[in-house]
């Protein structure tokens, strides 16, 4: 708290002001700040009519660990995941010496935004692409470590997942030292925080548990049970129930294995809604109006057993009216 | 450049010491034995007074390392995040003075242009991973921190989660006081792996007063007691991190 603070207090720059590189001599016009974290600010900024993002920290350390987590992301080949790196350079404020560096700036809707105005039947989709991501950053010898909603964007107009912070990127091998509890199964005792490609799969878990409980929960007891009867608890839940146990005991031995199973998760799911009217007419309405997906979800559900009356209606309705026709033409 | 042994003390209290030596000079002391002292201030709805921050920040401050004040739900994310602080600032402490060395006085990473400091962070990181760590914990169960100490118990079970997963070896060792008899008394002595403290933390009798000097002092000997005795058994194999860079 009182870190953040005067971080806070060295690092703010006003929307306007020129952030000049000591070594590079090169100039980034500030336009708006991004975020904030634990190790510095993030601002959106200009230069040679380009946008970037820039880091800005006053911890030297940190904000230089990340820069070459960020270099080898770079050559990692045909990763989309993290954003590009550009250069590190030292701001000099007022006497001190602030380090930066400055990355492509990725424009979209943080993830969770996303989710709650497109409709949920997109979390499976970006799932998809993340696992793909996932895949070419393990077979490089990375794990990504810190992987959560927050550190996701969806960039438009193509939909595609990227990750913003790559703080908690880490060999494989080593220790993963940047995560979030929840995301974490070395905080639902269902592993250990060495870095590999398992520990990132259980995030993925995480987060799809995420999108049914947006307001998360904390560990009560075994883990591996709570989380087993919370799953149990929801259904939109219920159809990656077998991928999400696997991913939670660590039995993926690789994301595209997961991938495969997550794909045939969601073309069973395809099938089953061409079956359902009710289902199809929703998906169709997500795009006319998006932000109140949620709220008709959940108005699905308790509707649940009146649309089962009505189907029953609707059945007899129609084997009588087959009936009628078929004395009527007896009677012919 | 081999890796060493980083030797730490890992204080939880919630607020002043009222017994025995002055605890700053006791952290002194034990930095000048290469030993970092880190203190974490645990609050719970009460806020820790100004006096026992001073004292907290005093403490780290003399004994080269990092403090931080929390409420008891963060406490797990802090012990970790401040013991691996810890150790980054003292392998940093040493590779900055091998820079002068190298590069003359005064010059430290942050004279070096950022790529070339990228590559000696690189080397920083190497070390912070597979380096050998001891870490000392000194639990204050003093009356107040009574109903804490379960947070307190998790904590330290999930640090030594996150210490294990590194590729050097960990050992901890527990400590709480006030003791039963003297003014501290070992918990736990050294292991690689905290599960022991399940049977032994909820048993646990808090008393009055807070010798918090007097504890960092006993905690010194527990280090330099099995230095000497690991000295007879293997020769060199146990130095200082700063020997055997």
């Amino acid at each position: 708290m009182m870190m953040n603070n005067t971080l806070r207090n060295q690092c703010k720059l006003l929307p306007g002001s020129l952030v000049t590189g000591k070594w590079n001599k090169n100039q980034y016009k500030i336009i708006k700040e991004l975020g904030c974290g634990a190790n510095g600010i993030v601002y959106l900024v200009e230069s040679g009519n380009r946008h970037y993002a820039l880091k800005l920290s006053d911890n030297g350390t940190s904000i230089i660990s990340e820069m070459n987590i960020l270099k080898s992301f770079s050559k990692v080949q045909g990763s989309t995941l993290g954003p590009s790196f550009l250069e590190a350079d030292d701001f000099m404020k007022t006497g001190k010496q602030l380090p930066f560096y400055v990355m492509e700036y990725i424009h979209g809707h943080d993830f969770l935004r996303f989710i709650d105005k497109k409709g949920s039947s997109w979390i499976g989709v970006l799932m998809l692409q993340l696992l793909t991501s996932l895949s070419a950053l393990h077979s490089n010898g990375w794990v990504f470590g810190d992987l959560k909603p927050e550190n996701l964007i969806v960039t438009s107009p193509a939909y595609k997942v990227r990750c913003v912070d790559v703080g908690g990127t880490t060999l494989i091998g080593r220790s993963v030292k940047e995560f979030t509890e929840f995301f974490d199964r070395g905080y639902w005792g269902l592993g250990s925080r060495k870095a590999d490609p398992q520990y990132d799969l259980f995030a993925v878990a995480m987060i799809i548990i995420n999108s049914a409980y947006p307001g998360r929960f904390q560990k009560k007891g075994e883990g591996y049970k709570q989380l087993n009867d919370l799953i149990k608890q929801k259904k939109e839940l219920h159809p990656y129930r077998k991928m999400l146990d696997r991913s939670l005991r660590g039995q993926y031995d690789s994301a595209i294995q997961m991938r495969e199973d997550l794909v045939t998760v969601l073309s069973k799911q395809n099938h089953s809604k061409k079956k359902g009217p009710n289902q199809t007419a929703t998906g169709q309405q997500q795009t006319v109006q998006p932000s109140t997906r949620q709220a008709r979800r959940s108005q699905n559900q308790s509707k649940k057993k009146s649309g089962g009356f009505f189907e029953t209606f609707l059945l007899v309705a129609i084997i009588s009216m087959l009936y009628v026709l078929y004395i009527y033409e007896q009677l012919l | 450049m081999k890796a060493g042994t980083l030797r730490q003390i890992l204080l939880i209290t919630d607020g002043c010491s009222n017994h025995g030596e002055e605890p700053s000079a006791m952290a002194e002391l034990a930095r000048e034995q290469g030993i970092t002292i880190n203190v974490i201030g645990v609050m719970e709805n009460d806020v820790i007074d100004e006096k026992g921050l001073k004292e907290i920040e005093k403490i780290a401050g003399s004994g080269g390392g990092v403090s931080q004040v929390v409420y008891s739900q963060q406490l797990s994310q802090t012990v970790q995040m401040v013991t691996q602080k810890a150790m980054t600032q003292t392998i940093q402490g040493v590779i900055n003075r091998e820079l002068q060395q190298i590069l003359g006085d005064s010059k430290t990473m942050e004279d070096l242009p950022p790529d070339k400091r990228g590559e000696v962070m690189e080397v920083v990181d190497e070390l912070g991973e597979t380096s050998k760590l001891e870490v000392l914990i000194l639990v204050d169960t003093s009356a107040s921190m009574k109903h804490k100490l379960p947070t307190v118990k998790d904590s330290l079970l999930d640090l030594s989660l996150s210490m294990n997963a590194r590729m050097g070896d960990s050992r901890f060792s527990v400590f709480v006081f006030p003791g039963k008899r003297n003014d501290v008394e070992k918990l736990l002595d050294w292991t690689p792996n905290l599960e022991a403290l399940t049977a032994t933390f909820p048993k646990l009798s808090t008393g009055g007063l807070t010798p918090t000097g007097p504890a960092i002092r006993e905690a010194l000997t527990h280090f330099n007691k099995k230095r000497s005795l690991r000295g007879l058994l293997s020769h060199d194999d146990e130095q200082y991190f700063e020997e055997s860079m």
